[in-house]
């Protein structure tokens, strides 16, 4: 899923300080998911605003949304009834969602209230770490099911570097070691042959290094 | 602000701490009127939204009182429930509000004396902290319209 982490406070109040009505928009997928932006969360944050502008003396009108999903036009069309009634839209959405809407709704402004993370897996409650980079051509087929580019720090192909030290990356005591890690499952599943052949330099232009990235499919087009 | 009267909303738990005032009651221990209880059936089971609609309905200090670490009827809901104060602590912080207007404690059922001594000592605290920002700004409003 896609990892988002709330905004500092001040940075979202000081977006919304010129307007008197907000729409505060969630969205029921990966942001709730991460507890960054569903519907508890644009709760909470709405109260923290109100809290603000009572202490400011000042009213405003929050109108709380959760919509199912903020990246797709069909679910984003649901805001019209409510686009009126509003100086400025507050989104809870990651990246994706925040333009989507921008988009729909061009003579409104639109704000984020979460920072974009990462493509990450949850590891046990409350903690996400990050598990895929989207680089569009997979390789976990060939290192044991982990991902070297998302996983090592210096996303090398032909790893370990000089860095690992009894498992971990030099980057920090509790940062794995992706090609330990990767080791460690090819022994475990007897393919340590796999380990031996070399990777040849990677192409990153599918992983955006050939520019922004669009997927066309013809069959599901209308 | 001379004669000032804290409303502190107090989030106690079925098990521990609302039994704890129930027996307080029973020993004819008084505790301060500011304090108003809300009985939940477990701490576990308050969320940080119910704690921040506390603050803006007009609470000057909110409380969860939950059984003791370790104690939990339902096993962990008053860590779960620590863990709340603590993010609503942050929040409040954020707002440039005292974090001490929110507090979590733990008792036991028995600890009717504790729970009137905390009931005190809460109120105490806030008489001291005064009122919420909230009422603060309202005040000022009345007072700059009076004038």
């Amino acid at each position: 899923m896609i990892t988002a982490e709330q905004k500092p406070l001040n940075e979202i109040i000081d977006y919304i300080s010129p307007y008197d009505r907000i729409l505060l928009v969630g969205c029921n997928e990966c942001v709730t998911v991460c507890a960054a932006g569903g519907r508890k969360e644009v709760g909470l944050l709405a109260s923290a605003i109100n809290l603000h502008c009572l202490q400011q003396g000042r009213t405003i009108e929050i109108k709380e949304i959760t919509l199912e999903r903020q990246c797709d036009p069909e679910y984003v069309e649901e805001l019209v009834s409510e686009i009126d009634r509003a100086d400025a839209i507050l989104s809870m959405a990651c990246g994706c969602g925040v333009q989507s809407i921008a988009e729909r709704y061009k003579e409104m402004p639109v704000f984020p209230a979460v920072n974009t993370k990462f493509m990450g897996a949850s590891i046990s409650q409350g903690i996400w770490a990050e598990r895929c980079q989207g680089c569009g051509d997979c390789l976990l087929g060939i290192t044991g099911g982990i991902c070297p580019v998302a996983r090592c720090s210096k996303h090398l192909l032909n790893g370990p570097c000089g860095g690992t030290s009894n498992g971990m990356c030099e980057i920090a005591p509790d940062v794995d070691c992706a090609w330990c890690l990767i080791w460690e499952r090819l022994k475990a599943l007897g393919m340590e042959k796999r380990y031996e052949e070399i990777m040849e330099a990677k192409d990153f232009r599918p992983a955006g290094g050939g520019g922004p990235r669009k997927i066309v499919r013809e069959d599901l087009s209308l | 602000m001379e004669n000032f009267e804290p409303e502190i909303v107090a989030f106690c738990c079925h098990y521990c701490a609302y039994t704890a005032a129930d027996m307080a009651g029973s020993k004819r221990i008084s505790y301060p009127a500011n304090v108003k209880i809300i009985r939940v059936p477990c701490t576990g089971k308050v969320d940080a939204i119910h704690i921040m609609k506390a603050f803006e309905k007009g609470a000057d200090g909110v409380y969860v009182a939950g059984c003791l670490e370790g104690d939990c009827h339902f096993k962990n809901g008053n860590t779960r429930a620590r863990y709340r104060v603590e993010h609503v602590q942050k929040i409040l912080e954020d707002l440039g509000w005292e974090k001490e207007r929110l507090a979590m404690i733990n008792m036991s059922a028995g600890m009717g004396e504790r729970f009137a001594r905390t009931a005190l000592e809460f109120t105490e605290k806030i008489k001291d902290l005064g009122p919420s920002p909230i009422k603060i700004t309202n005040t000022d409003k009345h007072h700059k319209t009076i004038s």
